[in-house]
């Protein structure tokens, strides 16, 4: 078979398959139950560490998200 | 022991430069290489000078704010150059007077057009990208840029590139490929400096304290990840000799034009969509000071659109040698392509719900969100004009001009300047900005300017394509092209007066900043004291 029709055939049918299921997957991992209170903590990062970077040790105490806010 | 190598490659480089200029086959290449000699020489000197000093004091603790400082400088100064080479070339465009016989050959349209294009899209646009990410990365990692001083490498050899770029189309080494103009020498350098854009962001995250990747990153990766692609396949060519800067690209007749606008296309998706929607995603929540509107339709948006958008490219070339089934396959991508858009449009506007009083109080919460309202308006108004029969009206006309003008001057220059406010108070160490009114004004100027604009363009491109299929009883066509460059003229003064408007507003912007560092009550005495933790 030649290299043009043989990769044609695979991407108008496995890739294409692959590339739609991994988009659903997403979608769905998105809706994963529990997703809301993860997220919603994620939404939150642009409100911690606005002025220095995290200390080294660990002993990194980020103000809540309400404090940050203020 | 590093600063010797340095040294060594400096010297070496300086050297080659020298022959370059001896051998060089164009002026381009010799003008380039006199640059090259330059700075290479420069460097040695201040390398020089520095080596077997004491190593700095040790900064690990604070953010890496000086880079990002000079990235928002030279956003604000080359957005008002390419600003005023695009109002001078519409004017050139209205009256061809301004192609100056004593300038032929130099700064006529054909040579300015690309300066124009570059200038906005890769100096003002993409200095933006790197100062924001920068800025973003750090903030959202809760890490110091990886990398030392490579971030300012990133910084100056981008404007080297720049530099380079703009030189080479005045003085003729382009290989006309649009938005890929800049010659084979010019190509690899960026190469190197992108890698080293690509290790400073990458290195960060990997670095970084917060366990979740804040998804304005993500936005900001896959401009770098997908640009590095599209810069080298679209470049892939071969210099006719070391000493020139003429070269010939591998890809044969439509390949090349398909190779062109899968490169030309994602360059608006990946650099003036995917990085500038970064920005979105972290200065509107931060000006608005609330979470962005849903964290979860953020990463729908962000696989849908990356997903979607490498495939639109082929509506660029409908009714050409392109086959039909690859220009379907971009018409279709492009019309689903509109969904991702609008999704991110909602989850922008929607991230101010509750806090809409800000719009009246705020005028620059106001920019952001007329920038996202410009970003709906062109994501609509793009898949429409790649439906095939639509694209037979509008294609080569000024409404294509147009649409790409409410995008970058709306949607790109509007969240940029919204993310200049922010930032120049916050970097600068500042209680506020200097004028509230004076953003009230750019505002006005600006929305102004591109509503002429993308008005004019409109009616013209509109115009201009009925009159060019305009036939006769008798099957012949109406209007010769001349016809239809005389009809056009009120429109270009239309539209060159639109671009004043803007270019006005980006000064006042300029003076607003310069008086915001140099006159607005300052926070902390020194820069480069970190603000203490309470």
């Amino acid at each position: 078979m030649e290299e043009y029709t043989l990769l044609r055939q695979f991407a108008d049918s496995w890739m294409l398959l692959a590339l739609f299921a991994f988009f659903i997957g997403v979608v769905i991992w998105v809706f994963r139950p529990g997703s809301g209170k993860t997220y919603r903590d994620s939404a939150d990062i642009p409100f911690r560490h606005s002025d220095a970077p995290a200390p080294p040790e660990g002993n990194d105490n980020p103000a809540t998200s309400k404090e940050a806010r203020q | 022991m590093s600063n010797y190598i340095k040294l060594i490659a400096l010297g070496l480089v300086a050297l080659f430069s020298m022959m370059a200029i001896n051998y060089a086959r164009d002026i381009a290449y010799m003008v380039h290489a006199i640059i090259i000699l330059l700075v290479s020489g420069g460097l040695f000197i201040w390398t020089l000078r520095r080596t077997d000093e004491p190593a700095p004091a040790d900064h690990s603790g604070e953010y890496m704010d000086g880079v990002v400082r000079y990235g928002v400088i030279a956003t604000a100064l080359w957005g008002v150059v390419g600003f005023l080479a695009g109002v001078f070339i519409a004017f050139q465009l209205a009256f061809p007077g301004l192609n100056f016989e004593w300038a032929q050959g130099y700064a006529n349209f054909g040579r300015l057009r690309p300066l124009h294009t570059s200038a906005v899209i890769f100096a003002f646009g993409g200095n933006a990208l790197i100062a924001t990410s920068f800025y973003v990365v750090q903030r959202t990692s809760a890490a110091r840029l990886w990398g030392g001083n490579l971030a300012w490498f990133v910084f100056w050899g981008y404007q080297l590139f720049i530099v380079l770029a703009a030189t080479g189309y005045l003085l003729g080494g382009t290989q006309s490929k649009e938005y890929a103009e800049p010659e084979w020498y010019v190509d690899l350098w960026l190469t190197v400096v992108w890698v080293a854009y690509l290790a400073v962001f990458l290195g960060t995250i990997i670095k970084r304290k917060e366990p979740h990747i804040y998804v304005a990153n993500w936005f900001y990766l896959s401009f770098i990840v997908t640009v590095a692609m599209l810069h080298v396949v679209n470049n892939l060519t071969i210099p006719v000799s070391i000493w020139g800067s003429k070269s010939v690209i591998v890809w044969p007749g439509v390949q090349d034009a398909m190779v062109q606008w899968w490169y030309g296309h994602n360059a608006v998706g990946f650099f003036l969509t995917a990085g500038f929607l970064g920005m979105m995603y972290y200065f509107i929540p931060k000006q608005a000071e609330r979470p962005v509107f849903s964290y979860k339709l953020s990463i729908i948006h962000f696989w849908a659109l990356i997903f979607i958008y490498i495939w639109a490219g082929p509506h660029h070339l409908h009714y050409t040698a392109l086959p039909d089934w690859a220009s379907t396959l971009g018409m279709v991508f492009s019309v689903v392509l509109w969904m991702p858009s609008w999704g991110g449009m909602i989850n922008g506007l929607m991230t101010l719900s509750g806090a809409w009083d800000k719009l009246r109080t705020d005028p620059v919460i106001r920019m952001m969100v007329i920038s996202v309202g410009f970003y709906g308006m062109s994501t609509f108004e793009g898949p429409m004009m790649s439906i095939r029969a639509v694209n037979s009206l509008s294609h080569y006309t000024d409404w294509t001009i147009g649409h790409v003008h409410s995008g970058a001057l709306g949607w790109n220059g509007m969240i940029t300047f919204g993310c200049l406010y922010f930032l120049v108070p916050v970097l600068w160490k500042r209680e506020r900005l200097y004028s509230l009114s004076l953003v009230s004004w750019h505002f006005w100027l600006a929305t102004i300017g591109i509503v002429l604009y993308a008005a004019s363009m409109w009616v013209t491109g509109i115009m201009e394509g009925l009159m060019w299929r305009e036939v006769d009883a008798n099957g012949f066509l109406v209007n010769s092209f001349a016809d239809t460059v005389a009809a056009k003229f009120p429109m270009y003064v239309v539209r060159g007066l639109g671009g004043v408007l803007f270019l006005l507003g980006s000064i006042i912007m300029c003076y607003n900043l310069w008086m915001t560092v140099r006159r607005a009550p300052a926070k902390e005495a020194s820069l480069s004291v970190a603000v203490p933790a309470e």
